[in-house]
């Protein structure tokens, strides 16, 4: 065949300028970045070219372009995002992408994108869980399909270019399918120098060198049982990172998305979007009752309403309404839902009842929400016009990731950058529905051209040594050879039991603790692996190769739970339910030292004055410590201050 | 509600390969890739499949059940008897790699034979289209991209040589995606008939009715793109200008 040559048995040592590895919106993104800056980049996939796992993102693409609500702008954003994150978030992140979603978002159009449109043909924007104006960019409930096919095409189209220009499709931007990268190495002086990739076609490995890594490999959540993820979501980049001498932040962090399917058992964890809560659905319990007002939180009270009327005025008169409290930032509504069920008050199947049918006609959700219509109809037998979903929490994304550098994405190793998901600090404690493929667009740009101008800057070309790469692949090597041992497959399904149960939604310091115990055994476990069946193609393999990497994110997860002894977004402590200020200043960081996780507290980056200037002083108080806001005068107070008689 | 089902699941490679029984517990609510994973996590390790998302989001795990192009993670095990024999097999029209993986590099190689977006000379920023403009193509862009229509189409299902110059009718799709979008500005019909081979399709729906997303591929991009050719290239004064142009010649 002539055409594209992604076929892992071809695949042979090369040289490139940049690596990405993973081809999601970030990876993707990354790559045109470092291609439009003249770099030769290879695209390494564990899946096939446009499978990632952006295509499961469905609500949409969060930016503060205006084009339903004129009031919204990227400070009202940033607002959001912080509130989302309970202020844990690196600050010049979310400026960052507040500031630029909205260029990265029409620079789509330019690819080819298609989003639906508003009356005056601009892009059409819907309201989400924690904005506060309706923000994002979408294509009815099928939104990172569109993304990653959009970037995809826009990849094949530079190829064209290069074609033209350069007498090569290939020449300077290559993806290779279905390759997984098991090592990272590093020169005599620690920057990076390439990568060893094993090619799940052939079984087969092959040493990459290159300067520049961008880590762009999502989330982590096939380490839990109930998870929205696919395969792919090992923790692959989290846990290279580790291994070369990054550090890893906010790994306590997991959200739990509030409505995952929960019946019939086999799809259980699949995502329902959220976009069905922003437009119109309610949550209701075994008693038709909408419990979530029963959930607001003390720093939420004043932006969502107490009563339906009020609720369900604010769809259409916005201004004059606040918000229903079904669209509270997810843990929130993730702790509501699994409180309800808890108590009793669950739907037959152990979740709770997800209502859009008596809310809007049955046209306009089959016209809004058609893949929610056609995954309830074709696997649950479920007619979502006509009666209510059964959903629960589902793990879904993981807040943690690797430390970076927001304006260039670079690691604490010198070559090693990272973008999207298994970066960590925008998002702090709890993402926002809808900022993830901003993120990934804003941030791979980011990482694709800081991984191009480190190349320009570099004096010499990293060299790797051989007996590593030797030594890796006999590492990589060692199930398939072992004489016996036990099955990957059981591991697995026994780790992420386990994570589930003991390091899931709700957290208690016994029951994580017991986990971090459970994870010494696994290590073990792990060194005596066997797999059946030969090189060629092999899943039971692979997923050897991955657990190695579930097996290191899982422990950072559950030590970093354990030292963080307070409740907030994705971490919730049962023994120790509130938030604590002095614990906001306050980052865990993961590193590796001698082959043992180390985990310590490093103080946060202080939020600076202008940014701080756009929130309430009395809305701060109840993230920040009083030190952190001396001088500073809350207006409401000072107003009343001003007004007290003297010696009051 | 559980019980033992029967299933044949085809195993080898580019050398050849057989079919292999196996009999796998069957739960309430599952679906034949819940079965395969069975399989391979109790029986068989190694069985080669592709799987990502297990919500007919991704168009990974698209093989042959019973000889019907299917997703296997959209096909539910309650359409079938519970005595009836389970035959899941690779795509026909794509070379075996392994087990259930073909090579589905052909499409890769289609997709990058058609011309890209060409945009228009507006700032980013400034494209404004109506939504009912934009729905005839956002039809097309919801396809999931598992290659189910390229399997069964019998242009090149049985037919290797026409493979060269076939697109498809995903990629034949794709044309008509580019040439119904609002502010494409390449022309595109000509090439749909003598590059892509849009005239070598004779419309048997084969293809609409195995798309796993509904997507109306012969009535709403493959009809009507022949028709924009047929206009283009059929047209009484282009044919006269084309024949005087051959005469002087």
């Amino acid at each position: 065949m002539t055409g594209p040559s992604m076929r892992g048995e071809q695949l042979h040592s090369d040289t490139f300028d940049v690596l990405i590895i993973g081809a999601g919106g970030a990876g993707l993104r990354a790559a045109i970045a470092a291609r439009q800056a003249g770099k030769r980049v290879a695209i390494l996939t564990k899946s096939l070219f446009g499978k990632a796992h952006t295509v499961m993102a469905e609500g949409g693409i969060a930016a503060a372009m205006g084009n339903v609500n004129p009031h919204d702008n990227w400070q009202v954003h940033f607002r959001d995002t912080m509130r989302g994150g309970k202020f844990l978030n690196n600050p010049r992140m979310a400026e960052l992408h507040a500031q630029e979603a909205p260029e990265r978002v029409w620079e789509l159009e330019t690819y080819g994108a298609l989003f639906d449109r508003t009356k005056a043909g601009k892009i059409s924007q819907r309201n989400f869980g924690g904005h506060e104006y309706p923000r994002l960019a979408h294509v009815g409930d099928r939104t990172g399909l569109e993304l990653i096919r959009t970037l995809q095409q826009k990849i094949v189209s530079m190829q064209q270019d290069d074609e033209k220009s350069l007498g090569s499709a290939e020449g300077a931007l290559r993806v290779f399918a279905e390759c997984t990268v098991t090592n990272l190495f590093k020169d005599a002086d620690g920057r990076i120098a390439g990568a060893l990739v094993y090619s799940r076609e052939s079984g087969r490995f092959a040493v990459f060198q290159a300067p520049a890594v961008v880590l762009a490999t999502g989330g982590i959540g096939k380490s839990f049982k109930v998870t929205s993820n696919s395969w792919e979501y090992t923790g692959d980049g989290h846990a290279l990172a580790l291994r070369a001498g990054a550090t890893l932040i906010n790994m306590e962090f997991v959200q739990f998305h509030p409505t995952g399917m929960v019946w019939p058992p086999s799809v259980k964890g699949i995502l329902v979007t959220e976009s069905v809560r922003g437009d119109g659905g309610v949550l209701r319990n075994s008693e038709g009752k909408r419990f979530m007002f029963g959930y607001i939180p003390d720093v939420f009270k004043a932006q969502y309403a107490t009563t339906e009327e009020e609720a369900d005025g604010w769809y259409n008169d916005p201004e004059n309404n606040r918000r229903p409290p079904e669209l509270l930032p997810r843990d929130e509504v993730a702790r509501a839902i699994n409180n309800e069920v808890k108590e009793g008050r669950g739907s037959p199947h152990g979740g709770v009842f997800l209502d859009i049918a008596s809310r809007l006609p049955a046209e306009a959700i089959k016209k809004k929400l058609p893949s929610m219509h056609h995954q309830f109809a074709e696997l649950a037998d479920v007619d979502i016009t006509k009666e209510p979903m059964e959903v629960g929490p589902t793990c879904h994304y993981v807040m943690g990731g690797v430390e970076v550098d927001p304006d260039t994405g670079a690691s604490a190793v010198p070559g090693l950058f990272a973008a999207g998901e298994c970066s960590g600090g925008m998002h702090g404690s709890n993402r926002l529905g809808g900022n993830s493929l901003s993120d990934l667009l804003v941030f791979g740009k980011r990482a694709g051209d800081g991984a191009a101008a480190y190349v320009d800057a570099l004096p010499s070309l990293p060299q790797i040594s051989t007996s590593e790469v030797e030594a890796a692949i006999a590492d990589a090597e060692a199930p398939l050879s072992a004489a016996e041992g036990e099955n990957p497959y059981t591991v697995h399904a026994e780790l992420q039991q386990m994570m589930n149960d003991l390091v899931g939604i709700i957290r208690r310091e016994n029951e994580v603790a017991k986990a971090v115990e459970g994870l010494d055994s696994f290590d073990g476990r792990l060194a005596r692996l066997k797999v059946e069946g030969g090189r060629a193609f092999n899943p039971g393999w692979h997923l050897a190769l991955d657990l190695r990497n579930m097996l290191l994110v899982s422990r950072c997860v559950a030590e970093a739970a354990l030292l963080r002894t307070e409740s907030r977004g994705g971490h919730t402590r049962e023994d120790y339910p509130g938030m604590n200020p002095e614990w906001r200043q306050r980052l865990l960081v993961c590193s590796l030292e001698d082959g043992k996780v180390r985990v310590d507290e490093v103080m946060q980056p202080p939020l600076r004055p202008d940014l701080l200037d756009l929130f309430d002083v009395s809305e701060l108080g109840k993230y920040f410590t009083d030190g952190e806001l001396a001088g500073r005068v809350d207006p409401a107070l000072s107003a009343s201050a001003a007004a007290a008689p003297e010696g009051r | 509600m559980a019980y033992t089902g029967q299933f044949r699941v085809w195993r080898g490679d580019a050398d050849g390969g057989e079919l292999a029984d196996y009999q796998v517990e069957v739960n309430e609510g599952e679906v034949v890739l819940d079965i395969i994973h069975r399989i391979q996590a109790t029986q068989a390790g190694d069985l080669a499949v592709r799987w990502n998302c297990k919500a007919g989001k991704c168009g990974s795990c698209s093989a042959e059940i019973n000889g019907r192009p299917r997703l296997m993670c959209m096909t539910r095990m309650s359409t079938f008897d519970p005595d009836e024999v389970i035959t899941v097999t690779p795509m026909r029209t794509f070379p075996v790699i392994r087990d259930l993986v073909t090579d589905v590099s052909f499409n890769y190689a289609k997709a990058r034979a058609v011309p890209a977006f060409a945009p228009p000379d507006l700032a980013p920023g400034e494209y404004r289209m109506k939504q009912v403009d934009v729905e005839r193509s956002q039809e097309f862009r919801k396809c999931i991209e598992c290659f189910l229509c390229q399997d069964v189409c019998h242009v090149v299902r049985d037919h290797e040589p026409n493979k060269k110059a076939y697109a498809g009718p995903r990629f034949l799709m794709r044309i008509a995606e580019l040439d119904m979008h609002p502010l494409d500005v390449a022309d595109r019909q000509n090439a749909a008939q003598t590059e892509h081979g849009l005239g070598l399709c004779n419309i048997t729906k084969c293809c609409t009715e195995v798309c796993p997303e509904h997507i109306k591929i012969t009535d709403n991009a493959l009809i009507p793109m022949k028709e924009r050719v047929v206009d283009r290239r059929y047209d009484p004064l282009t044919k006269r200008r084309l024949k005087l142009w051959r005469k002087e010649d």
